[in-house]
């Protein structure tokens, strides 16, 4: 765990002489033969404190690059372990780290990466407890989450905290990169007061990132953070850069510090953190609440029934890519195009409804049952439960 | 006199799964009653019960947030982009 710091700002601090090693000279050669950077603005690396929230699909692209840009302190907070479905974009981590602890394995990547720097690990889920206290350490802290609560979390912190907070999210092919905490710009307040509502969240089905994509983002955070310490250039403070990896292209918005912000505003009502996931109404997000309302089969006694030979028709209610990944054979009728294509099943069959963990497809059954179809069951946890509880070769995606 | 109309992707699948919509308008509100009218899907994401625009989604009109001009008054030009932008957190399954 670090030491405790001296200083506050991001200014070289002038109270001891800091200077480079023969070792490190040679080493940051490329910025120091730079007039932007040089030996005044590689010292201020050295100085420099900066807290990364999440090792994931962001954080991996902005710690390499932290690291190696000889970034003095490094914090690292996640309470993640490697899982397979992270190496398309988690460029941090090997084949052989899965299953380790995310910062243990990033750690000793940016330590073999720059041995000359400090690597702090948080191993632990950002809380309201936790955060003001991991947080004042450092000067810079970069939002590369991947929820909402977390994300107003470190918002608030760092407002609170007086702490600039290099922000990017993504979505599939699309990216958002800005700084926000700055006294005199806007916060993640002023651009979204609220999150949007876990049901109009895009479910499992319209999910996904384009591996590089974070890479893309989390490079411009980094490119942010160094900018920041050194000094240099034009920062995106006040400005929404959005980037679309699909049309390859990138746009700029204005952002605007919103005066009557309940967070950053003239007369704050929010003065200290609050309870994130009730804000965000993800409460009791690991255990939704059952659907008592639509009628059930489990796995195992789908597969019974289906080898007894009983006359079930298996609906498929995925879309056409997710079929392709894996399927049970059964008819596909994605659940945007239910209603109309509810002509296609026959009513007097018994219906099984599945998708991929069981909540589109008890939309699906509500709906049919309302269309009058009697004999509809849902699939209990989808194809997740079957590949767990039937046929273990069916891919979990 | 039509304005570009930007979907965001996670917003694609109920437009169509159209990048852009090209709408006849004079004002922001009109583009976005053009688009609704065209595709009532996109209705409930962009306006909560009351009629009242969403907090998690923003509308600019080339690159200013009409929360800061006339709000759905803001007139809006041939050939102006009118974008929409919604929050995004990341990769996180729900």
């Amino acid at each position: 765990m670090a030491t405790k710091s001296e200083a506050t700002a991001f200014a070289a601090n002038d109270t001891a002489p800091v200077t480079l090693t023969k070792k490190e000279i040679e080493r940051y050669s490329r910025h120091l033969i730079m007039p932007e950077v040089g030996m005044e603005g590689q010292l201020k690396l050295k100085q420099a404190k900066v807290l990364c929230i999440g090792t994931g699909g962001l954080g991996a692209p902005l710690g390499l690059y932290l690291a190696a840009a000889g970034v003095g302190r490094i914090g690292l907070v996640d309470f993640d372990k490697v899982d397979d479905s992270n190496l398309q974009r988690q460029i941090l981590f090997s084949t052989k780290d899965v299953g380790r602890p995310k910062i243990e394995a990033a750690a000793d990547r940016l330590h073999g990466l720059n041995p000359e720097i400090q690597i702090d690990t948080f191993d632990t889920h950002l809380s309201s407890e936790n955060a003001l206290q991991i947080l004042k350490d450092y000067d810079i802290v970069v939002d590369g989450t991947d929820n909402f609560p977390t994300r107003y979390l470190v918002n608030d912190a760092c407002v609170l905290l007086k702490k600039p907070n290099v922000y990017g999210s993504i979505f599939r092919f699309e990216g958002q990169i800005t700084i926000f905490g700055f006294p005199e710009g806007p916060c993640y307040r002023c651009l979204y007061p609220e999150p949007p509502p876990p049901g109009l969240v895009p479910s499992c089905a319209e999910g996904g990132v384009l591996g590089v994509l974070p890479g893309i983002v989390g490079a411009i955070q980094a490119a942010e953070t160094l900018k920041l310490i050194i000094g240099k250039g034009d920062s995106l403070i006040g400005r929404l850069l959005l980037f679309d990896a699909l049309a390859m292209r990138f746009r700029e918005l204005k952002l605007r510090k919103n005066p009557d912000c309940p967070m950053c505003g003239a007369h704050p009502t929010i003065t200290k953190l609050i309870d994130y996931a009730e804000f965000c109404g993800v409460r009791g997000e690991e255990a939704p609440a059952p659907r008592t309302s639509v009628p059930e089969i489990t796995p195992r006694d789908l597969k019974a029934r289906l080898d007894r030979g009983d006359d079930l028709y298996v609906l498929d209610v995925r879309e056409p890519h997710e079929y392709q990944i894996c399927n049970l054979g059964g008819h596909l009728i994605p659940l945007g195009d239910l209603s109309k294509r509810a002509s296609e099943l026959d009513s007097s069959r018994e219906i099984v409804a599945h998708c991929r963990s069981g909540k589109r497809s008890a939309e699906a059954v509500e709906f049919l049952q309302r269309a009058g179809f009697r004999k509809v069951l849902n699939l209990k946890g989808g194809i997740l439960a079957w590949s767990d509880e039937v046929d273990p070769s069916v891919p979990k995606y | 006199m039509a304005v570009k109309v930007m979907i965001p992707t996670p917003l694609r699948a109920y437009a169509g799964k159209n990048e852009s919509v090209d709408i006849p308008a004079t004002t922001v509100g009109e583009a976005l009653k053009g688009l609704t009218e065209k595709y009532a899907d996109l209705k409930k994401h962009l306006y909560s019960d009351d009629g009242r625009l969403r907090s998690f989604v923003n509308v600019y009109v080339n690159d200013e947030d009409i929360r800061y001009a006339q709000k759905d008054q803001t007139p809006v030009r041939d050939g102006d982009t009118v974008s929409i932008v919604p929050s995004i957190a990341g990769g996180r399954r729900n």
